[in-house]
This record gives C-alpha cells, structure tokens and sequence, in this order.
C-alpha cells in the first residue's frame, strides 16, 4: 500500500511538462488511482485469505474443523446477513447518510409477519411481501425525517430505531414465537436450507453492484454524496435518491430479520438490534466506502463482511475465548479509516495538479 | 483560437437578432430590496458582460433568469415569448443553463459522468458508458477544451480545465442561453486565458447567446460585445465594449461610491 502511496504522490508532485509529460503523467496519476482503490479492495481481500489460512492451520493442528463444510456453511451464515445489510448501507453512505435503525427493522419484520399468519390469517407468501412492505414504509420514514424533516439521518435513525424496538416488544410481549408453520416451506429458500444465506447475500450483491456502478440510479447516488448541491443544480433529484436509498436498506433488513429467524426456526425479540448494523457498517468501512459520501463499493464491502465473519467464526473454532474479538474488530475499523482518510488527503493533493 | 486585436475587429459585425428580453424585473428578501427595475436585452450570438459589485444584485438576477427564485415582478420574454421560468429544469429545457461558481460538478465522477449527468444515455437497464465517452471526447475536442482523458475523475483536474467543463457541458445540453457566475474568479493567468478562449469560441458558432457575470472589467472587456453594469438593483450603464474602457467603469463605480458616501453624510448630519 505504501508503495501505491509513494507512486502517486510522486506523479502528482512530477512538472506539468508539455502536452506529452501533461498527459503521461495524468495517465499515470490515474492508472496509480486506480490501483489504489482496486489494492484497497484486494488488501481486505488478502486479509481474509490469510486469516482463513492462519485458522485452517490452527484448527488443523487442534480441533480440525474450520476447513470442514459444515464451519465453511457456519463462516456464510455470519456473513450473509451482514453483506445483505452492509450492501444497503452502502448506497446510504455513498450518499451521505446512514441507517442505525436497519437493525430494528430487522427484529420487527419476522414478528410482523408472524402476526399477519397467526392473527389475521394473512397467506404466507403475502405474510412476506407484507413483512418487506414494512421495510420499504420504516425507509420512508427514515428518508422523510432526514430529507423532508431535516434531521441528520444519524438522529433520525437513531430514533427510529428505538422506536421500532418498542413495537416489537410491546407487541410481542418481549417473547419468542415460533416460525408459522404455513410459511416453513417457502422459509427453506430464504434462510433454513444450509447456503441460503450467501446465496442470497451474493445474488443481492451482484445486483446491487451493478445498479451502484452501471446504472442511473448507481452514478446519482454517487454524485449526491459527492456535491449535493452540484448535483440537484445539474437536476439530478436529490431527495429521491436518500428516500430510495433508505427505502432499500430497510427492506434488506427486514429480509434479513426474515432469514435469520427462519434459519434460526424462532422469531427471537432479542436477535438483531444493534449489532449487525453495526457489523455491517464497519464491514463497509473496512471495505472502503467513505463515511462523508461520495464513494464506496459494494465489492469491498462484501470482503469485509467474509473478513468479520472469518474472524467471528475462526475465534470459535480455534477455541480461543472470543472476549479480545471487539478488539480486533475496533482495531480493524480504526486502520481502514486512517486508510481512508490518507487516500482523502492523497486525492486532494491530486487536485492542486 | 482566434487573434484579438487591439482595436476589437472580431466583435461579431451584425447583432443577431433578440434571445432574451427582462422588462422591469424587481425582487426584494424581507426589506432588502435586491432588484428594483432591471431591464436588460441579448441578442443571439451576443456575450453580454454583467457587472457590478459585491451585492449589487448580479446572483439574484442570474438566479432569476436560470430559474432557481421567481421575480416579485416584471416579465422575461424569450425569443418574444413572453414566459414564467418555474425551475431549474424548466429554464434548461428553454435553453437558459447556468454554470455557477460552486461549480456543478461532481469531484468523485469522471469527466465524462459529468458531462452526462441527469442526461445519460441509457441501454437498459445499464449506462451506455462507452457512447457517452465517446461523444464527451468529440464535444471536448470540439470546443478545443484540453484535458488528457475523459474517464479521469474531475477532482484530479485544475479549476480551469473543471470550470471549461462545465461551461462544456452546458453548451453540449443545447443551451441558447448561457449563464457565466464570476468564471473567472479564483483562477490564475494561463486558467483565465483558457476560459475566455472558450467563450471566443462559443461567440464564434454564433448561436449561442453568453452573459458573463464579472468583477474584473479587464478581462471581461475584451471578450464582450456589450457591458452592462449593476448598481444597486439596476442597470445603470449599457454600452457597446468597443466604446467604453476600463477607466470609463471604474469612475462609474468609484464617482457612484462617492456619492453615497456623500449622501450618507449630510442624512447623518440632518439627523445629527
């Protein structure tokens, strides 16, 4: 990584030169640029690779299990939910917001479906359109308090999020239920059968990407994080793209909530909360997506999903006590941001060429 | 690029015929009155220098004219229309567009990106990125605007070459009209030199109408074909560049300073 730095600041400090040195070493600037966000992703994923190796060896030596199927289904359990999660926070970040109420969605949305079953004889498959129709609505809530209210999405979502925790425990009575049984069925394809979860994490993932870097929707989101006001100037409809964004993001936590319970075979009042927004945030942090807008990618964000999740997992196969996991994590978020932030003063030095 | 000599022979010879009419326009913030009584004309092909000094109401009358605030009242009359300009949208879809100071223009987009944004070019469901590269590259090169590559990001580019793209990219959406806030502002010798070489440029297709909104009369006085200067809330001077000069504008600011200072002082000394 220190040599990327090297390189390019070296390019951006070379003589402006004649239209030939001009562009060479705009060329260069930018292909050194380049590289640069390509190796953030490739660092986070070199990452992982060795700590899958450094598990696999440890276990190897001891309990020999992380290189078994059944601990490679565990490690895509934990990171399915949080790649889901940690796509549509992405978009959110990308421009300039943030949801810390997805977690909340996430817990409410299995209740919500197991009341339209149980108590108002709702089918199943519309039980779940409901449940994610409950996450579009939070969404909207969300984006209406941070867009048209004005409150910074960090308040909003913050209130929103204690909010929909109160619902569920007051509507459930802070107890567990049981999965209906009309809707185990179609609970196999979400979240019981054994690869459902990254299944669905990579299909949302391959999607996701191509809608942030291929498509309209994708290149305004970008350019709303990156100058907001520049961007509605140009006509580019800037409340359109954080309603939507929240909108997305809390309908993947609710599918989420939905999964995990169905893999889980109990609607659990204390499953989601804080910890996989929280997870999923730091994955698209580690990932490389900046917290002040304007960039990120959803390829990052999943390698740093699998990294949290190898993590996670390794520490329990290796039979170590999971007690100085926080550490690495906060460890982990605290280099990937002081990355970010050098990468920050790298591209403004850039600017000045 | 063209040669400007001295004695202005480039000035377009024969003034096209009327764009854009402002009759009477007014616009007041609380007990601020910003505009009293503008009226103003730009005839096609015509760059008209606005000028004026901090608060003389330049931005709220180019805010007007691109659609962001409405007129308390007065009328605009385009191509003898007579029309209300509602937004944004709707002024860029008349051909008035604007490029401000805080330039429009998104740092973490390429150039080509930018030039494309809120207009992309769609295959569905995804962007058609290597057409719209392809004709930001021949719309540039066109408008002899000099930047190494289109798909590099526009915060790796100086403010000159930004502030050409996005005057670039507002000519490339058909605007007829084109709206300049301080272009020059900030920007050094050789960056200043390549934005008034392309506004030459633009004055040299001759369909597209230019207002330069300036504080620096100089630079603004050779490329112009007409001044209009702004003085609190109106236009109080309008001449042909060719027959005004620099000294000419500064004592009109620095004599109607005097004066105020002057009137100032004797109301404080009836008051007194």
């Amino acid at each position: 990584m220190s040599d990327t730095a090297e390189r390019t600041s070296a390019s951006v400090g070379g003589p402006p030169g004649g239209p030939t040195g001009r562009g060479f070493s705009q060329g260069f600037l930018r292909r050194s640029a380049v590289g640069a966000v390509q190796q953030r992703e490739a660092t986070v994923f070199v990452v992982v690779l060795l700590l899958i190796i450094y598990f696999g060896f440890i276990s190897s030596v001891g309990r020999a299990t992380f290189f078994t199927k059944l601990d490679l289904i565990n490690v895509s359990q934990i990171a399915g939910p949080i790649i889901i999660i940690a796509c549509g926070e992405v978009f959110l970040l990308i421009c300039g917001e943030i949801d810390l109420s997805v977690g909340f969605t996430y817990t409410l949305a299995p209740f919500m479906m197991h009341y339209l079953i149980d108590f108002y004889g709702v089918p199943a498959i519309l039980a779940i359109i409901l449940s994610l129709v409950m996450g579009l609505v939070v969404g909207w809530v969300n984006g209406f308090l941070t867009v048209t209210v004005g409150l910074p999405s960090f308040v909003a979502t913050l209130g929103t999020g204690f909010a929909l925790q109160g619902i569920m425990l007051i509507t459930s009575h802070a107890e567990q239920s049981a999965i209906p049984v009309s809707v185990q069925g179609i609970g196999h394809w979400i979240g019981t059968y054994a690869w459902a979860e990254i299944g669905w994490a990579v299909f949302f993932a391959i999607i996701l990407h191509l809608v942030l870097r291929r498509t309209r929707w994708g290149l305004h989101t970008i350019a709303v994080g990156g100058n907001q006001l520049g961007a509605q100037e140009a006509g580019v409809n800037a409340a359109k793209i954080k309603y939507g964004n929240f909108m997305l993001t809390a309908t993947l936590g609710a599918f989420v909530g939905l999964q995990v319970a169905f893999q889980a075979s109990v609607i659990d009042p204390s499953s989601g909360g804080y910890q996989p927004m929280f997870y999923s945030i730091a994955a698209a942090v580690i990932g490389g997506t900046a917290m002040l807008g304007g960039s990120g990618t959803i390829i990052g964000a999943f390698l740093g999903s699998v990294m949290l999740a190898v993590l996670t997992d390794g520490f329990n196969v290796i039979g170590v006590s999971a007690n100085p996991l926080p550490l690495i994590f906060g460890v982990a978020i605290l280099l990937a941001m002081a990355a970010n932030v050098q990468f920050a003063k790298l591209r403004d030095r850039g600017r000045g060429l | 690029m063209t040669a400007v000599t001295p004695d202005g022979q480039e000035a377009v010879a024969a003034p096209g015929e009327e764009v854009l009419r402002v009759e009477h326009i007014s616009k007041r913030f609380g007990a601020v009155i910003a505009l009293q009584d503008i009226n103003l004309r730009l005839a096609r092909g015509e760059v008209l220098a606005l000028l004026g000094d901090n608060g003389a109401g330049k931005s709220t009358l180019m805010k007007i004219l691109c659609g962001f605030q409405q007129p308390d009242g007065g009328r605009i009359l385009l191509n003898g229309q007579e029309v209300t300009i509602n937004s944004v949208d709707h002024a860029r879809e008349l051909g008035i567009d604007v490029v401000y100071q805080d330039l429009a223009l998104v740092n973490q987009l390429s150039v080509y990106h930018n030039m494309f944004l809120k207009r992309e070019i769609i295959r569905w469901p995804f962007l058609a990125n290597k057409q719209m590269r392809r004709i930001a590259r021949e719309h540039l090169d066109e408008l002899g605007v000099d930047i190494p590559s289109v798909d590099v990001d526009v915060a790796k580019l100086s403010g000159g070459q930004r502030q050409a793209i996005a005057v670039a990219r507002a000519v490339f959406t058909d605007a007829k009209i084109l709206l300049l806030d301080e272009p020059l502002a900030a920007m050094g010798a050789k960056e200043a030199a390549m934005i008034l070489d392309l506004v030459r440029d633009l004055k040299q297709r001759g369909d597209v109408s230019v207002i330069i909104i300036a504080h620096n009369y100089g630079q603004v006085l050779e490329i112009s074909d007409r001044i209009n200067l702004l003085q609190h809330g109106e236009i109080t001077f309008d001449k042909p560049s060719k027959d005004t000069s620099v000294t000419e504008l500064n004592e009109i600011v620095i004599d109607e300073y005097r004066r105020a200072l002057a009137e100032r002082r004797k109301a404080e000394g009836k008051t007194a």
